[in-house]
């Protein structure tokens, strides 16, 4: 968890030079320093409270695993654009619609106008990124909440992926699109799996479960898996080591402050509205190729489980701070306690107290990192 | 250090004879609609010299600092920088004039490492990928430790959040910053309203240090105290208009308290209160 590029090489000669009243303390501190202390603290409390309960209920054999870091997978996406988006002093709550939208952006155009599959594709992340350039201009321009702005489009986009759904075809689910895809590139490229075949040498090793006609009990690392890993590690180099990722701190540590030296604050804010609408489209296209269908009521409420992973992996509603890393272990959580309360059979409505809980806690945790961290004089 | 980007410039040495000015203003006027913020002021700032601009809330002081760093076009006036006319459109021309203004507030990210602050808007750039740059934080971390050694605030490491620094020392960094930069121009916006008495001679000190190295700053405050205690002229706004240009010698520091105040109303609360305002 290298979230920060901390120079190990220049330690030394601090330690020698440093003040003599901090350097006893500044080891506890540079960790307590790291957003993501806290959900990897929780992502660790899970994985043993989950490791004891569900031991044996086949939540740890290859199937099992594969149905959390799947559903972790879905929800990293999403918490990767929403993370970059709090850091930079933002909130997008239309994710969730957007994630409808795209999905219909994908499927309508497909099955009822005949298009290519991977023009449709391309159609919906054109549109997407254009309705995120529009939630963050109109965020920048009227200089009103964001949390307004796209509490907006939170309806008009949910209600214009009903509307259009029936007035194009008639009903609120449009399936089909596996068919008209055929075997194109793109299917496989959002719903595919790859090393296939080294799921059949483990099969073959016993080393995971085989099924009854031979085949190993999972067929490969499902694609979104590599969506949402590719997605983290390019947005985490980007707000750790890039001159963007310290605009991105600035434009929501202080917005006025960057401005003042130099920093293009509202490009950077529009430019990651655009990022969290293209992150919720990889997310609708994931689901429309494994399912084959678009449905109006894709993604409800993904807006807060994205918000939720984000505040879990350590960053601060009001911005400036926070962590991509943060945000993956926040969303792993969630994953591994959504599966994890269906492998274990407890009833499903724990999970929404869990989640909860789990909020609240981690606010409080966050505050007190921010408090002793930063604001102790 | 060969691999230093152009972003990043080296300390100016600021040209040596003392007393060559910077900026002149003559008859400056601001209105904002039928407000009368400027009513003609006139000042000179000269390199190695601290030029106090004093004066009580609503005096103008804001309006002509603004002005001066671009944030406002003056509605006339001449404003000239290095013996050339200026008319700035934003603070980032000012910048590039070598213009540098450290507000109170706004000058630091207390969430962010000294170093990110430092460099905030004009990272060292190691290599570029597509349209990323990626910021060389080794040289960057190398640079903020020597410019904070400078000042004599020793860090124990460079990525540690500004909101660590006292007050003193995050104003001392933002003047630094501008100096690193570039800055020929100094102009503190009240640098020492909120501090204690420890951190305001920390910040006083660098002042002064500066003002040795031959930059010219224009120090803003309504501390006479303060300003006496590093200036070297002195010009007192009233009402939008300037009641004068003193040199140090020529002025006693209660002189200039009750100048400011606009003369009767301090004097009488003065004797009321025993001589402690």
């Amino acid at each position: 968890m290298a979230e920060q590029p901390v120079t190990t090489t220049a330690r030394p000669t601090t330690a020698t030079i440093g003040d003599e009243r901090l350097a006893r303390q500044s080891a506890v501190h540079r960790i307590m320093a790291r957003p993501a202390l806290g959900a990897f603290a929780g992502v660790v409390l899970v994985f043993v409270f989950f490791g004891t309960v569900a031991n044996g209920t086949g939540m740890f054999a290859a199937d099992g695993v594969l149905s959390w870091s799947t559903v972790s997978a879905q929800l990293i996406i999403v918490a990767t654009g929403a993370a970059l988006l709090m850091v930079g002093g933002e909130f997008d709550l239309s994710v969730g619609s957007m994630i409808g939208f795209a999905g219909m952006m994908i499927a309508l155009p497909t099955v009822y106008f005949h298009w290519p599959i991977e023009v449709s594709v391309l159609f919906a992340f054109g549109g997407a990124l254009a309705i995120g350039f529009l939630n963050g201009l109109i965020t920048v321009r009227t200089k009103l909440p964001s949390f307004i702005v796209t509490l907006a489009s939170l309806y008009i986009l949910r209600g214009l992926t009903i509307a259009l759904s029936i007035l194009f075809s008639n009903r609120t689910i449009v399936a089909g699109v596996k068919e008209a895809a055929g075997d194109s590139f793109v299917s496989w490229l959002f719903a595919g799996t790859i090393g296939n075949g080294l799921f059949v040498w483990l099969a073959n090793h016993d080393l995971i479960a085989q099924l009854p006609n031979g085949e190993p009990s999972v067929k490969g690392i499902p694609m979104v898996i590599i969506w949402a890993l590719g997605l983290a590690a390019i947005a985490h180099v980007i707000l750790t080591r890039t001159t963007l990722g310290n605009w991105i701190f600035g434009s929501g540590g202080d917005a006025n402050a960057a401005r003042n030296v130099g920093v293009p604050v509202n490009r950077v804010k529009i430019a990651l509205f655009m990022f969290t609408a293209f992150c919720a489209t990889v997310y609708a296209a994931c689901q429309v190729f494994e399912f084959g269908s678009a449905a109006s009521d894709r993604g409800l409420l993904k807006e807060f489980e994205a918000i939720i992973a984000a505040v879990i992996g350590g960053c601060l509603l009001t911005g400036g701070y926070g962590s991509i890393v943060g945000a993956c272990f926040g969303a792993l959580i969630f994953g591994v306690v959504q599966q994890g309360i269906l492998f274990t059979g407890a009833p499903n409505d724990w999970f929404r107290v869990f989640l909860g809980a789990m909020l609240l806690v981690a606010v409080l945790f966050n505050n007190m990192i921010r408090r002793r961290v930063t604001a102790e004089r | 250090m060969s691999d230093v980007t152009p972003t990043e410039m080296p300390v100016p040495a600021p040209a040596p004879g003392p007393g060559r000015p910077l900026i002149e203003v003559h008859n400056l006027v601001k209105h904002f609609g039928p407000v009368i913020a400027l009513a003609g002021v006139s000042l000179t700032l000269n390199s190695g010299e601290v030029h106090c601009l004093l004066g009580d809330n609503g005096a103008g002081k804001s309006t002509l600092i603004k002005t001066l760093s671009g944030v406002f076009r003056p509605t006339s006036g001449d404003f000239v920088v290095d013996g050339e006319q200026v008319s700035f459109a934003s603070p980032r021309n000012a910048l590039d004039r070598g213009i540098a203004t450290v507000y109170q507030d706004l000058a630091m990210i207390p969430l962010l490492s000294i170093t990110r602050n430092f460099f905030m808007g004009r990272e060292p750039v190691k290599r570029r990928l597509g349209p990323f740059s990626f910021i060389d934080m080794e040289h960057a971390d190398r640079i903020a430790r020597e410019e904070m050694r400078n000042i004599g605030i020793n860090v124990r490491d460079p990525q540690q959040h500004v909101g660590t620094l006292s007050g003193g020392e995050r104003q001392c960094v933002a003047i630094a910053r501008a100096v690193h930069f570039g800055a020929k121009v100094l102009i503190l916006d009240e640098p020492t309203s909120a501090l204690g008495v420890a951190q305001t001679a920390v910040v006083l000190k660098f002042v002064r240090q500066l003002r040795q190295k031959g930059l010219g700053i224009i120090f803003i405050t309504h501390n006479v105290r303060h300003a006496y205690a590093v200036g070297n002229r002195f010009t007192v706004l009233n009402r939008g208009r300037t009641l004068g240009t003193f040199r140090k010698a020529q002025i006693t520091l209660d002189r200039l308290q009750t100048m400011m105040a606009g003369d009767k109303e301090l004097a009488v609360l003065d004797e009321e209160l025993g001589g402690t305002v």
